[in-house]
């Protein structure tokens, strides 16, 4: 239900306002760039139109798992248990494909131990928004080195990481995941357009976003403080997005911007700023990237995007409609079949 | 003519009509599966009860394997530990096969193994399958596959069976398959034929046809619970393969195929996943339950181990699912292929923390669809983990039963709020006790209105889903929580109590039902020992089982495994009724046998003396 709002507010085309988007107050570390992200989220669940009551919110454990908590507070939200939010959103989607889900994870709680889970989902494309609230430590566990912790990155007290690091994008990519974006918290107007284009996807979304932890991780050594990312990002696009609702007010004007169509009719725009970088390409995207890895630069931006992907939906020939909701006469089989049942053992 | 429980002494000249068992010992990947169903389908369509138990090896092929069947006028359906008739097919096992059967019994073998030297009180029966195989089935590839029918024809001839029946078993169990059906059905007829002029006679066993199996199906325990949730309108199916459970949803899987499918557009109702891992597919369960779709994964042992920590999140955060766990022989890896009972603890009190699940122990294949279908209103009613506690025993083996019956009305979705009522209530909380039964309302994602919406954790909370450190918060959830579990009683199945009235109580349930029921008559026919018995069949125990407990001197806790688990619970429960219980444990990894039961018994009431 829309709250009243002052003649100012503006609404979206559901007649609500940026505030009937907003979740608790957040009680992250001041300054936490998982706040930069969940302010992102309401922003774009805003100007998408969201319905709230469409909305399941999942997380695991950690701190960017709390998240959920601080956005859309009239959507379902789910905080379940460490590294498996992934099978929780699989039931979810499971039940009630009309549910839009948007997953907020952390580098501790999807690249280590819920892995496995990670990447089952995207080999299956379960559709949802899945955010990895990056900054390469156990925050909620007091700063011990994740597993996407650089070569070389120091711990508050010296410790040093000899281990390479996983990186969720090129993985996701080997994966055959059709929306694989990377962004910095530090960067909201790259990280506002992309979430808008992954909400308007179709199957699952990737969003890496570097988020510095300023209590256990931005300090000098650190490869992952506010200071490091501005240093090295590199946007490999000028993103820009025409909403589905806003198709005819605007015309992307000629140019060497590309458009990509995304399925509930929106258009991603992508200037390159980097002519050798094409997102479409999944194999030349990803080896970009990861030379890219290799010079310590961060590339941000949209790195693969391939709308044309069969959900998990489409695997298992699913019905239309929500399964959680179907009436007993489509879900419980009359007295004859059991009888044709039995009579079959007979 | 002498009948009835299995440890009844029987003598050379006595004839046995059905009433006997047969043991046939094989490699297993060698087919012998049809051919042993064929054998047991036939007795059973000439009307005579029967059950079969395959003893197979973890392994694909290769490796000893025995199929045990009963023929039982009286009915009784559980594993006899003396054999009968005994047919050895397998040269690596024959001479211990041969060496562990009683004086008398007939042993049909392989006539190159030479086994008549073994022993001089049996009674011996060389076969020349490879003669006899090679003369109906040219193809030297498919001879080992059907060298197995022709014992069938052998025994059938030996012990009095209807060709037409057996026939009809094997059209029946290669559905479709024209050609392995005539071939199957004259590798039989050819060990007929060699058996009418070859064999020794002999008047020992025989089988005459019956009623008693009339109208009846045959059916495994993991198929009936496959029914059950079919019909129970499951939605969400989340599964890793593991033995012996994965029979389960391949059945569903072949069921839904055929009944859920949308008229319309040919498109599934039910989602069945195989996921990565047991883990997964408990996650799959509670993100469904959650969300509103009648969910369920089944698994065994191993996968309840690691779905603790989800099953913990869904008493905590009240996720309702179907957990099936067919019982397989532990701990670790265990026996993957042997039953047991040993997960009654593990699923009562999976996870950590203070936790108690409903469980339902169903002890025949009926009550496997039964209690499979009443799984999913429990579940939603109380908004928990619900446990079916099947084994390898009910769950892979073959048993005759009467057709189940429809479970009529309405499945029982729970306390779900609509949007309507939403708009009018004030206050609501979605672990509020507003009715007092410990049963919050709960909403599902998806509804309108702006009301409905609501934080799921697994940490502290209060009863409007807000986090909480409040120790008056904390201590008044897991309080509730009990009260909910206990008021389950309300709602699953009660125990089944009969016997005359005496001091001497028996308590069991599951798979050792069928043993308990021969061991009573065993003990009041042999030994002049009147019981009760009460089988449970649920966790949360109801008034019954404590009153029960009260009213005997003694209660023999009839269990398979080694720790006496049920027992263990009925102690935490009613730790005052305690010194009555004698455990009475059977964990060798066989099904239990009616002769367990009344040795255990005897020996306890004979120390006392």
């Amino acid at each position: 239900m829309p709250t009243q709002t002052t003649a100012t507010a503006p609404t979206n085309k559901l007649g609500l306002t940026r505030q009937d988007y907003v979740g608790a107050k957040s009680t992250l570390c001041p300054g936490c760039g998982h706040d930069a992200i969940t302010s992102q989220i309401i922003q774009a669940a805003f100007e998408m139109n969201l319905e709230p009551h469409q909305v399941a919110k999942l997380s695991g454990i950690g701190c960017s798992s709390k998240t959920p908590a601080y956005f859309l507070n009239q959507a379902w939200g789910f905080n379940s248990v460490h590294g498996r939010a992934a099978a929780v959103c699989t039931g979810v989607a499971l039940a009630n494909r009309s549910l839009v889900n948007i997953l907020a994870s952390g580098d501790g709680d999807s690249m280590s131990i819920g892995m496995g889970q990670f990447v089952h989902m995207i080999r299956r494309n379960v559709p949802v928004v899945y955010i990895i609230e990056d900054n390469g430590v156990y925050g909620l566990t007091k700063g011990q080195f994740s597993a996407t912790a650089d070569v070389g990155s120091t711990l508050k007290h010296g410790d040093v990481n000899e281990i390479p690091p996983l990186d969720p994008c090129t993985l996701a990519m080997e994966l055959g995941c059709g929306f694989v974006a990377r962004s910095f918290s530090g960067n909201p107007k790259q990280l506002a357009v992309i979430l808008k284009a992954a909400l308007a996807y179709r199957g699952t979304a990737l969003i890496d976003v570097i988020s510095p932890c300023v209590t256990f991780n931005n300090h000098e050594s650190s490869t992952r403080s506010y200071k490091a990312a501005k240093d090295h990002e590199m946007p490999l696009q000028d993103l820009g997005f025409v909403a589905y609702y806003d198709q005819e007010e605007v015309e992307i004007p000629a140019g060497e911007a590309r458009e990509v169509a995304l399925p509930d009719g929106s258009r991603l725009t992508i200037r390159a700023l980097r002519e050798d970088f094409d997102p479409t390409d999944r194999f030349a995207a990803s080896r970009a990237l990861h030379e890219a890895n290799g010079r310590g630069e961060l590339l941000t931006g949209i790195l693969h995007i391939h709308t044309e992907q069969k959900t998990m939906h489409d695997f298992l020939h699913l019905v239309e409609a929500p399964l959680a909701t179907l009436p007993q006469a489509a879900v419980k089989p009359g007295p004859e079949v059991l009888e044709a049942c039995m009579r079959e053992l007979m | 003519m002498l009948s009835g429980p299995a440890t009844s002494k029987t003598m050379e000249n006595e004839t046995l009509v059905n009433d006997f068992s047969i043991e046939v010992a094989t490699v297993n990947g060698s087919g012998s599966q049809t051919a042993n169903n064929v054998l047991m389908r036939t007795l059973f369509q000439m009307g005579v009860p029967v059950t079969g138990k395959n003893l197979f090896p973890s392994n694909i092929a290769g490796l000893p394997t025995w199929f045990q069947i009963r023929a039982s006028r009286l009915g009784y359906q559980a594993r006899k530990q003396s054999i009968d008739f005994l047919v050895c097919m397998n040269p690596e096992t024959a001479k211990d096969d041969v060496a562990k059967v009683g004086p008398h019994t007939l042993v049909v073998y392989d006539e190159p193994l030479r086994l008549d030297t073994l022993r001089d009180d049996l009674h011996f029966c060389p076969v020349p399958f490879q003669k006899l195989v090679a003369a109906c089935c040219p193809e030297p590839k498919l001879q080992k596959l059907v060298k197995n029918m022709v014992y069938v024809g052998v025994a059938a001839q030996m012990l009095g069976l209807d060709m037409d029946e057996v026939k009809r078993a094997i059209a029946k169990q290669l559905q479709g398959k024209q050609k392995a059906v005539e071939l199957n059905q004259a590798a039989v007829q050819v060990g007929y034929d060699w058996a009418e002029t070859q064999a020794p006679r002999q008047d020992r066993l025989r089988v005459q046809r019956d009623t008693k199996t009339e109208g009846q199906i045959i059916i495994d325990g993991n198929s009936a619970c496959a029914l059950g949730a079919m019909f129970a309108g499951v939605t969400v199916v989340a599964w890793y393969p593991i033995t012996p459970s994965s029979s389960a949803v391949e059945s569903l899987i072949e069921y839904a195929k055929q009944y859920r499918k949308d008229p319309v557009t040919g498109r599934m109702n039910v989602a069945i996943v195989q996921m990565e891992d047991e883990i997964a597919s408990a996650g799959v369960v509670l993100g469904a339950g959650w969300a509103g779709a009648r969910a369920m994964t089944a698994t065994s042992g191993p996968g309840i181990s690691l779905m603790n920590e989800f099953i913990g999140l869904g008493y905590f955060a009240e996720c309702p699912g179907v957990f099936l766990d067919v019982t397989r022989m532990g701990p670790s890896t265990g026996l993957p292929t042997r039953t047991s009972q040993g997960d009654v603890e593990l699923c009562a009190r999976a996870s950590h923390g203070d936790t108690l699940h409903i469980c339902l122990y169903p002890g025949n294949v009926e009550e496997c669809f039964q209690f499979t279908y009443e799984a999913f209103d429990l579940a939603e009613r109380y908004q928990t983990p619900v446990f079916v506690v099947s084994d390898l025993d009910l769950g892979m083996q073959n048993w005759c039963t009467r057709p189940f019956a429809y479970p009529g009305g309405a499945l029982d979705r729970g306390k779900v709020l609509d949007p309507e009522t939403l708009k009018h209530l004030q206050d609501w909380g979605r672990y509020k006790d507003s009715d007092g039964d410990g049963i919050p309302w709960r909403t599902l994602p998806g509804t309108p209105g702006g009301r409905g919406a609501y934080f799921t954790r697994g940490t502290g909370h209060n009863v409007y889903g807000h986090y909480s450190e409040k120790p008056e918060d904390f201590r008044y959830l897991v309080d509730r929580l009990k009260r909910k579990f206990l008021a389950a009683g309300d709602h699953v199945p009660r125990p089944l109590v009969s016997g005359p009235g005496v001091p001497r109580g028996i308590l069991a349930y599951g798979s050792s039902d069928p043993a308990v029921a021969e061991a009573r008559d065993i003990l009041l026919q042999e030994h002049g020992k009147e019981t009760d018995y009460l089988r449970v069949r649920a966790l949360p125990f109801t008034g019954e089982v404590v009153d029960f407990l009260r009213t005997h001197q003694a209660v023999y806790v009839v269990e398979q495994n080694r720790d006496g688990q049920m027992a263990c619970l009925l102690k935490d429960f009613y730790p005052e009724l305690a010194p009555r219980l004698r455990t009475v444990l059977h964990y060798d990894s066989t099904a239990i046998p009616a002769a367990a039961v009344v040795d255990q018994i005897n020996a306890y009431e004979s120390s006392a003396q």
